[in-house]
């Protein structure tokens, strides 16, 4: 089987983060890093390639050219080779826009199963899988705690806010994952060593046959037009225990879906 | 930790990255529980293992990463700085491995060097034995040669990684007394009479067990030899002059990692108004821990540099050890003085960091050893 895992360079969810001034992601100034459940996406590759049911894994993502360190990450934990579709009229994309580039990339690439995260940690929109199956024509499962595959089938346990769903289809399909699925690996030396040497293909839009107006901030089909920084932690709700304290405590905590 | 490193290549540079990045998510989160219980972190070598890091500079052709001993030890030393269990292990499976590796016939460094450098394998070192320590050169453990075999009998003390080993660099006494009869054998880790004692109580390092090793009548087949007959001795002391320096690295380490906590304590803390870091009495404190900590990684350094090169470098080896092990303990003991109070209890790890330093100071050749080794170099006027 043919894996192609989609992953994208984000500014590190674990600093400070800002939008430009127009409401784009600040992605000049970030400290830029591979989207944190990409690692779970190509974990999940990687291990069907280590357990002899993947024959090849390519990574894919849509980025500016610095989106170059985040594909020599990926590739360090194992993929066999990576496509860059980079071209300046992408900029300003939004997640409908981007999924046409994907679509039209993967459109150039063979596959049996595109794996990709659920959500990014910087747009975290959470519709890629499902646009993209929309778009190609395939199955796409979404959320995946769980993969499973059997020849042409696969099964999908899906995490729900209850409990889970068991999904199957056959290939080829998108299945998006969370970060229950595994632990990703650390990237080994002689895989950092490896990934320098690794074949990247960089693709434009002119060889996806897309035109620039309908991609990037010219084609996006949603628009930020205002930000305003996250207010303040407020002071916390205060409960008075009148003989009820542990009802109403146990209310707050189911009201919040902690229990 | 904000040390600029000059670092030889790229390579160099990603290997370091790796390392902090494990050191960070694997090591760092674990330490004070895994020293609070005194488990040892078996899994997280596992983990550095299958990353590269346990075969650093032993060559490509032998399943090592071929790099310097400059990068190995400042990978060590990043180590060190969240862990120095861990870091100490390294050094230790990588002293373990010394002997096959540059003392083994191809035969031997093709048989056993590949998995002892792939990860999952960890080594211990047994040359220590209750009665010598220092004078390594007395050791009683005997092996007798029977047939194609050595019946090795005997009792090592103060053994790192005694019981979880799966081999040992085992060096016993083949011919007669003194340095010129003792040859070194590889040992499995599960031979038949290869009895771990209980693990020492220890005042640090309390998650990496450390005990005797009794042997008793423990059959090791003739071709785990290591070297000449009567030649181990040669190996012991090279491994060692290699294995020196990664001490020193492990306590450069630890050192700035008690100067990096007493730094941040005494920024933050406030005294008659104003952080304490203000008061030219701890300020001038901190300045000096910061200078020798830095001196000691150069000294280290340029020792890994001359090894690398390919030059004599056992005084510098000494040298290293000695200033930087000596310079951990007392910065690790002002750490505890920047902090007062709190230094002294067990909330904060300078405490522990204090008690991890003294260690540094005895193995790998007491620092009275380090010193006799630089004297007599100095006596030959060499």
């Amino acid at each position: 089987m043919k894996i192609v895992v989609l992953v994208k360079q984000v500014p590190d969810s674990g600093l400070e983060r800002h939008l430009s001034s127009d409401f784009t992601v600040d992605r000049a100034s970030a400290s830029n890093v591979i989207s944190e459940l990409d690692e779970n996406a190509i974990e999940a590759a990687m291990a069907l390639a280590d357990a002899g049911q993947a024959d090849e894994v390519t990574v894919l993502t849509v980025g500016p050219d610095h989106a170059v360190e985040t594909i020599r990450k990926a590739l360090s934990m194992g993929p066999d080779k990576a496509v860059h579709v980079q071209d300046d009229a992408i900029a300003g994309s939004c997640a409908v826009t981007t999924s046409a580039v994907l679509a039209a990339a993967l459109g150039t690439l063979e596959y049996d199963l595109v794996l990709c995260a659920t959500e990014s940690t910087d747009g975290a929109v959470g519709g890629m899988a499902q646009m993209l199956g929309a778009r190609l024509g395939v199955a796409a499962m979404t959320g995946a705690r769980k993969l499973t595959v059997d020849g042409q089938k696969l099964t999908v346990e899906r995490q729900t806010e209850d409990g889970h769903e068991t999904l199957t289809a056959s290939t080829p399909a998108v299945v998006s994952v969370w970060d229950s699925m595994n632990t990703p690996r650390y990237p080994s030396l002689k895989g950092i060593m490896a990934a320098k040497r690794k074949p990247v293909t960089t693709l434009s839009l002119s060889d996806l046959g897309l035109a620039p107006d309908t991609v990037g901030a010219a084609g996006a089909t949603s628009k930020v037009v205002q930000a305003e920084p996250r207010p303040p932690r407020s002071a916390g709700q205060r409960i008075t225990d009148e003989g009820e304290g542990g009802v109403a405590l146990a209310e707050y905590l189911a009201s919040q879906k902690f229990v | 930790m904000t040390v600029q490193r000059i670092l030889p290549s790229e390579e160099a540079e990603a290997v370091v990255d790796l390392a902090r990045q494990i050191a960070d998510a694997e090591l760092a989160p674990r330490v004070a529980d895994f020293e609070a219980r005194g488990e040892f972190p078996r899994e997280v070598l596992r983990t550095l293992g299958r990353a590269g890091l346990l075969g650093l500079p032993y060559p490509e052709a032998d399943g090592g990463a071929g790099q310097p001993y400059e990068v190995y030890l400042q990978v060590l030393e990043e180590l060190a700085y969240r862990w120095v269990v861990v870091a100490e292990a390294v050094s230790v499976h990588t002293l373990a491995c010394f002997p096959l590796a540059t003392a083994g016939t191809d035969r031997q460094r093709d048989t056993y060097l590949p998995q002892l450098l792939a990860g999952d394998l960890l080594g211990g070192y047994c040359l220590t034995e209750p009665a010598g320590g220092s004078d390594a050169a007395s050791l009683s453990t005997s092996a007798v040669r029977e047939g194609d075999r050595f019946r090795v009998n005997g009792t090592k003390a103060f053994i790192t990684h005694a019981g979880v080993a799966d081999f040992y660099a085992l060096f016993a006494r083949t011919g007669g007394p003194g340095a010129g009869g003792v040859s070194c054998l590889h040992v499995p880790g599960d031979a038949p009479g290869l009895l771990p004692q209980r693990p020492e109580d220890k005042m640090g390092l309390n998650s990496s067990p450390t005990a005797q090793i009794v042997f008793d009548d423990v059959m090791v087949d003739a071709d785990r030899l290591v070297g000449e007959l009567d030649g181990g001795f040669r190996i012991a002391m090279a491994a060692l002059d290699a294995g020196r320096l990664g001490i020193a690295a492990c306590a450069v380490g630890l050192a700035q990692a008690a100067l990096d906590h007493a730094v941040e304590y005494a920024r933050q803390r406030e005294q008659f108004g104003r952080p304490i870091i203000d008061f030219q009495g701890l300020g001038f404190l901190l300045a000096d821990m910061a200078t020798s900590i830095a001196a000691a990684r150069e000294l280290t350094l340029y020792a890994a540099r001359l090894k690398d090169a390919g030059r004599p470098f056992s005084t510098a080896a000494a040298q290293a050890k000695l200033f930087a092990t000596d310079t951990a303990m007392r910065v690790t003991t002002d750490a505890v003085q920047v902090l007062g109070g709190y230094g002294y209890v067990s909330d904060y790890p300078v405490e522990r960091y204090f008690r991890e330093a003294k260690v540094l100071q005895i193995v790998e050749g007491t620092n009275q050893i380090q010193r006799l080794v630089i004297a007599r170099r100095l006596a030959k006027g060499e």
